[in-house]
């Protein structure tokens, strides 16, 4: 049902959650019939194909980084951070898009986060899994990455727990284990589901062993409400403060560019908004492959492009700050840098990176562009690309200008820093394709409810 | 709708060892359910319990369940963790392994902080799982209760109503008028 153009956002029956027709087993036995039933279909061989062919990308990238060392990047002294702190950065931000529409949006009730928040979750597990191999990888001897447990040990270390790159790994390591809980979590009932409904017995034993032994059961439900209701109340504000934090590791440097208080919120702004920019990317194409569109409406792209608008707007405000701020004080070696990020060396990706995040965002002020859906893909991507872009001048930016003038330096990416990039984007859709082919990609447990108030007309 | 044949399993001595002996009915929609435990409960009966394909509001309170305690057991272990997480960083720092930097002070507490938020919020987030799993008994591949007859619709659309039956008691006659079997309700005795 295409919605009438002079509409008016917002009143549900304008724009419902849920299109009309659609009923809880309708969503159920769609939902579970795309893991259980269907022949899998051309899309995902293809996709899956050229996934793994990225994912080989990263393997024969890491294996001779293994083999030679991180002198295969283009890093070296004073640029020590270059691709591989950019990447982590960049992932963990995309990795915040699932966090906060399942478990903010969660505190908040909004009914729309029920359709999508499978994705975006199934999205995050990937997305922090390429990120926690980042900063392993970038240790030059990464086979002492261990070293940043505080395990008792005959040298009678520590590690320096007042530092915040150590603060980083204790958030990383908490938000690692807190995403795959809480996507596990939110899809146990989804399992027991699929386990019921199963008529294979792989399948039967692949999704009774996941579920647990899942009853349903008024008690069950009782505990798995509270848990949810934790879990996410957990989760949003891990998901603010690894950002936060992320911020820190460079505001806790002297380097100019960096040493900036800003920095924590500036990270959190950032990372919603590549968050949103992929799950919008995700949610759009899977709504037309998986036949979706009864349970993820306009509504929904049109609330992730309200989103993806207003982190900009906010991402847009920490740019000016950025620049403002080095004027203001007055510090001479922060002057110096931010003359070179608006017209230096790097300045072409400088200005990619505020057209990207920072301009082209703003059509998403027209409710024509926020319905076209082509068109807002292609904002989502250049978001996408622009927050890289960030992550990449923030970290090679600073560190090519500064205080000592003998300290100045040109970073030129490799083939194998380019490699690693690409490898990392081909572990996270080989893992998303997979959880596509054997994971119901839409909470059928939440839609299930969702439909049943719905109906019962009490609204909102 | 694919109803899985379940008579002919062996229902004792599998799993937990005890088998079911009761009734079950199930019900299309949950307001039908929640009248029937109604009735259930004014005639006295009181081993029941509600399988259904979502949480529904009152059964509970109808059930006369008690709050979940699992928030207590989460409280307590974000206590625990944020604690033991100071007093890690506290001894490594100040007592085990002191680093005079410009006399600054050995208990930086500030710095200490995030780390110790970061390790309470971990430890919540896996007492609450373990909690759960407690709680829920989990994880139980087998229970008696799968082996009820059409049990695998109430993780689809089914509301099912498990009623015990009563030691010594012949509840039948009393079940049938409880519950009158009609229009999206059926009734399925289950033997021992």
């Amino acid at each position: 049902m295409p919605p009438t153009p002079d509409a008016v956002a917002g009143p549900d029956s304008a724009h419902p959650v849920i299109e009309p027709g659609v009923t809880a087993m309708s969503v159920t036995a769609h939902v579970s019939d795309l893991v259980l039933e269907r022949r899998t279909p051309l899309w995902w061989w293809v996709g899956f194909g050229l996934s793994l062919a990225l994912l080989g990308v990263f393997a024969v990238a890491l294996g001779w980084l293994f083999i030679r060392g991180v002198g295969i990047w283009g890093i070296d002294w004073p640029i020590s951070w270059g691709f591989a702190i950019g990447n982590y950065v960049w992932w963990v931000g995309m990795a915040s898009g699932g966090t906060l529409i399942s478990a903010l949006f969660f505190l908040t009730r909004s009914d729309w986060r029920s359709a999508t928040s499978r994705i975006a979750e199934s999205m995050t597990v990937f997305c922090v899994a390429c990120a926690g191999i980042m900063p392993v990888i970038h240790l030059g001897r990464w086979w002492y990455f261990y070293w940043l447990f505080p395990y008792p040990n005959t040298m009678s270390l520590w590690p320096q727990f007042r530092s915040p790159l150590h603060w980083d790994f204790v958030a990383i390591l908490a938000y690692v284990m807190g995403s795959v809980l809480f996507w596990y979590v939110g899809l146990i009932p989804d399992l027991a589901t699929l386990r019921d409904r199963a008529r294979r017995r792989w399948q039967r034993l692949l999704y009774g062993v996941m579920a647990m032994g899942w009853q349903g059961s008024s008690g069950h439900w009782r505990q798995f409400k509270m848990l949810y209701l934790i879990l996410a109340a957990l989760m949003a504000p891990l998901v603010c403060s690894i950002h936060s934090i992320v911020g820190l590791d460079f505001a806790g440097g002297l380097t100019p560019g960096w040493h900036e208080t800003q920095f924590p919120p500036y990270f959190v702004f950032g990372a919603a908004l590549s968050g949103f920019a992929v799950v919008l990317m995700l949610v759009m194409p899977l709504r037309r492959a998986l036949d979706l569109h009864g349970v993820i409406t306009p509504r929904h792209v049109d609330v992730l492009a309200r989103l993806m608008l207003t982190a900009s707007l906010l991402l847009s405000y920490c740019y000016l700050m950025e620049v403002f701020m080095p004027f203001y004080r007055g510090e001479r070696a922060d002057i110096i840098q931010v003359m070179a990020q608006l017209g230096g060396y790097y300045a072409p990706w400088y200005w990619a990176k505020i057209v990207l995040n920072g301009v082209i965002p703003q059509l998403l002020w027209f409710r024509r562009v926020r319905r076209n859906q082509p068109l807002l893909f292609l904002v989502a991507l250049g978001v996408v690309v622009g927050m890289w872009i960030e992550r990449f001048v923030i970290v090679v930016g600073s560190l090519h200008r500064n205080h000592s003038e003998s300290s100045w330096f040109i970073f030129v990416p490799t083939v194998w820093d380019w490699a690693t990039l690409a490898g990392s984007v081909g572990l996270f859709l080989t893992g998303f394709f997979l959880l596509l082919r054997f994971i119901p990609m839409v909470s059928m447990f939440e839609l299930r409810e969702l439909i049943h108030k719905k109906t019962a007309g009490d609204g909102r | 709708m694919t109803a899985r044949p379940a008579s002919h399993r062996d229902h004792t001595g599998r799993g937990t060892g005890h088998a079911l002996r009761g009734t079950v009915a199930a019900f299309d929609h949950p307001d039908a359910m929640l009248e029937a435990l109604r009735r259930l409960r004014q005639a006295g009966f009181s081993r029941l319990e509600v399988y259904s394909p979502y949480a529904v509001e009152e059964v509970d309170e109808l059930l006369g369940r008690k709050r979940a305690a699992l928030p207590l057991v989460v409280a307590a272990a974000g206590v625990l963790g944020g604690i033991g997480g100071f007093f890690l960083q506290y001894w490594g720092m100040a007592v085990s392994y002191p680093l005079n930097i410009g006399g600054r002070p050995l208990n930086s507490w500030p710095a200490f902080s995030t780390s110790t938020f970061e390790i309470s919020a971990l430890c919540m987030l896996l007492a609450g799982l373990l909690a759960f799993c407690a709680a829920c008994r989990l994880p139980r591949p087998y229970d008696p209760i799968f082996d009820v007859p059409g049990f695998e619709q109430a993780s689809q659309d089914r509301f099912l109503i498990w009623i015990a039956a009563r030691e010594g008691r012949d509840d039948r006659a009393l079940l049938h008028t409880l519950l009158p079997e009609g229009q999206g309700v059926r009734i399925d005795e289950v033997p021992a």
